[in-house]
């Protein structure tokens, strides 16, 4: 290899051809080789994880553990009503936090190059920094003190406050991300601006927008601390959302504070539940929103 | 220096030709589709058009060349104020679209951008069937009587863009999964679609290959029977073959406007025969 003097003497600077070929293709290796090691380290973990849960899990399932009521132990009980729960609660988290959510993305990116844009920008990203146990105890404090008991209800509120700069901000990275180039596009035809976001960013956004939503979704299906202080827990099925509602985080977190093995086994049964649960979700809204065109 | 120049065809007119800019309070011609006086735009400090003054007649095509960045973009997006989207920008000076001053305060901005349609340099065709993108102007602006009224007009549309025959059996299809010079069809369709009485080319077939070239060439020239025509193309070959006016744009200037057969035949400023002849730019 050539090699160079302070006075710049070398003979030649240049390397020759062959010794700069191997050189990049062994460094295309180890890098190529370091990526994919990362890679499979990360694909690894969550295997293993799911891996765990579904072997310590998979032996407690029965349809009836699915469908029963937590029961004293030694009597068998279930996670039905905890399923039902989650999904109450989640589903009218979505129905409050989603729209207001998506409507408040929209305002960022079209408008939010202003001052309060800023503002509401910031605010949206110290919120997803907050941790979840406050947001319960600001809905304790602001719902469940006034109104005199936990509920269904407060549980949805504060899991719709989670959502909320989950889905904003997403919702605006994704409408940025349609090209300029179709918005002008939608102009040029003489559509107001309202027509140009309803009929023609916002569906060119929709895969992300739901992706953001999705993942707001499966976000706040796994928080257990929001829900203690507002929905608290419930031995039986519930409907009404004015009343304390079971939920299947609460219930694993329940049974996996429990003194007995019997418990611990029904907790990792249940988390396997959970996870599932959120995987269907994950499959459904993508097949709603696969891309037609 | 600016200097409008006149030709035959508009004799009659001659005097309020020659009197721009210097006199251009005489007024525009009275036949022209598009008559701009005294324009300057700004991009925030930036002073992007000085003082341009220019008339295109209706159902001509009038060509704007000049090298990349001399404004030529941005001048024809004043003449749909697409340029009001872009925030910090500043605009003096008249913009006159069949005597009506399109930067009043009393303008439509909506219905404006519905009579001056306009092509952009990159087909922009949006996520909808093919069938739908030449629907969606005619929907947002209620011209369709009923379904058979909206079929007619899609069909019109895309023959007029010499795009039905490849198209007609698969409307439902994605627009996407047109080649570049069929989207871009497609894109003159949907812009055809609202019945402007312009219409703008931004640079239209720039991204094309020969053969589309070709056609979108050929369309233009067909289409100008029933449309004004405004084109900014970097090709001065295309600029001569389709264009009956030529103007020629520097630094944000406007040197010279005039037939396209006496542009490149013998040209009044020495600078644009110098840019024609490609010696700069």
């Amino acid at each position: 290899m050539a090699t160079i003097d302070q006075h710049g003497t070398a003979p030649s600077p240049v390397r020759s051809p062959a010794v700069l070929s191997g050189r990049r293709k062994a460094t295309n290796l180890l890098m190529t080789g370091l990526t994919a090691a990362c890679t499979l380290f990360t694909i690894a973990i969550l295997l293993i994880i799911l891996g765990y849960i579904a072997f310590r899990g998979l032996s407690a399932i029965s349809f009836q553990f699915l469908i029963d009521t937590p029961k004293p132990v030694g009597e068998g009980g279930g996670i039905g009503n905890a399923i039902l729960g989650s999904f109450l609660m989640t589903g009218l988290a979505s129905l409050l936090g989603l729209p207001i959510g998506i409507a408040a993305g929209v305002y960022l990116a079209e408008y939010g190059k202003s001052r309060f844009g800023q503002i509401v920008r910031f605010v949206a990203d110290t919120m997803t920094g907050v941790p979840s146990i406050i947001v319960g105890i600001f809905v304790f404090t602001l719902f469940v003190l006034p109104m005199g008991r936990q509920s269904g209800l407060a549980g949805s509120i504060a899991l719709a406050i989670i959502m909320l700069p989950i889905v904003a901000r997403t919702t605006e990275e994704m409408i940025l991300l349609v090209p300029k180039a179709m918005r002008e596009g939608a102009l040029a035809l003489g559509a107001p601006d309202w027509r140009v976001t309803w009929d023609i960013v916002l569906p060119a956004a929709k895969t992300g927008i739901a992706t953001g939503a999705m993942l707001a979704i499966a976000r706040v299906s796994g928080e257990t601390a929001p829900l203690l202080f507002t929905a608290l827990n419930s031995r039986f099925y519930n409907v009404y959302m004015d009343q304390p509602m079971a939920s299947l985080t609460v219930q694993i977190f329940n049974y996996a504070t429990g003194p007995f093995e019997v418990e611990w086994q029904m907790a990792w049964a249940a988390t396997l539940i959970l996870m599932l649960l959120i995987l269907i979700i994950n499959v459904i809204v993508r097949f709603l929103t696969r891309k037609n065109y | 220096m600016l200097e409008m120049n006149t030709d035959e065809k508009v004799a009659p007119n001659q005097d309020q030709f020659e009197s721009a800019p210097e006199k251009a309070t005489t007024g525009p011609l009275p036949e022209a589709t598009v008559s701009v006086r005294n324009l300057n735009f700004y991009y925030g400090k930036t002073h992007a058009l000085h003082d341009i003054s220019l008339d295109i007649p209706p159902r001509e095509v009038m060509a704007f060349i000049g090298p990349s960045g001399c404004g030529k973009s941005t001048f024809l997006r004043t003449l749909n104020r697409m340029n009001d989207t872009i925030l910090g920008t500043r605009l003096d000076g008249t913009v006159l679209i069949d005597g009506h001053d399109i930067y009043s305060p009393g303008t439509d901005v909506v219905s404006l951008r519905r009579k001056v349609g306009m092509v952009f340099q990159k087909s922009n065709p949006f996520p909808k069937s093919i069938f739908e993108n030449v629907a969606y102007g005619i929907r947002i602006n209620r011209m369709a009587s009923g379904n058979a009224d909206l079929q007619e007009r899609v069909e019109r549309a895309l023959r007029n863009a010499a795009l039905w025959d490849e198209v007609k059996d698969r409307l439902k299809a994605s627009a996407f999964g047109l080649s570049g010079g069929q989207q871009q069809r497609l894109c003159i369709a949907r812009a055809l679609a609202v019945e402007p009485e312009v219409v703008l080319m931004d640079e239209p077939a720039s991204a094309l290959d020969p053969s589309a070239t070709q056609k979108i060439e050929e369309l233009i020239v067909e289409l100008k029977k029933d449309y004004t025509i405004v084109i900014v193309t970097h090709n001065m070959q295309q600029a001569a073959r389709v264009s009956d006016r030529t103007s020629f744009f520097l630094l944000g200037k406007l040197i010279e406007s005039n037939p396209t057969t006496k542009m490149f035949t013998s040209p009044v400023e020495k600078i644009t025969e110098d840019y024609i002849t490609g010696r700069f730019g």
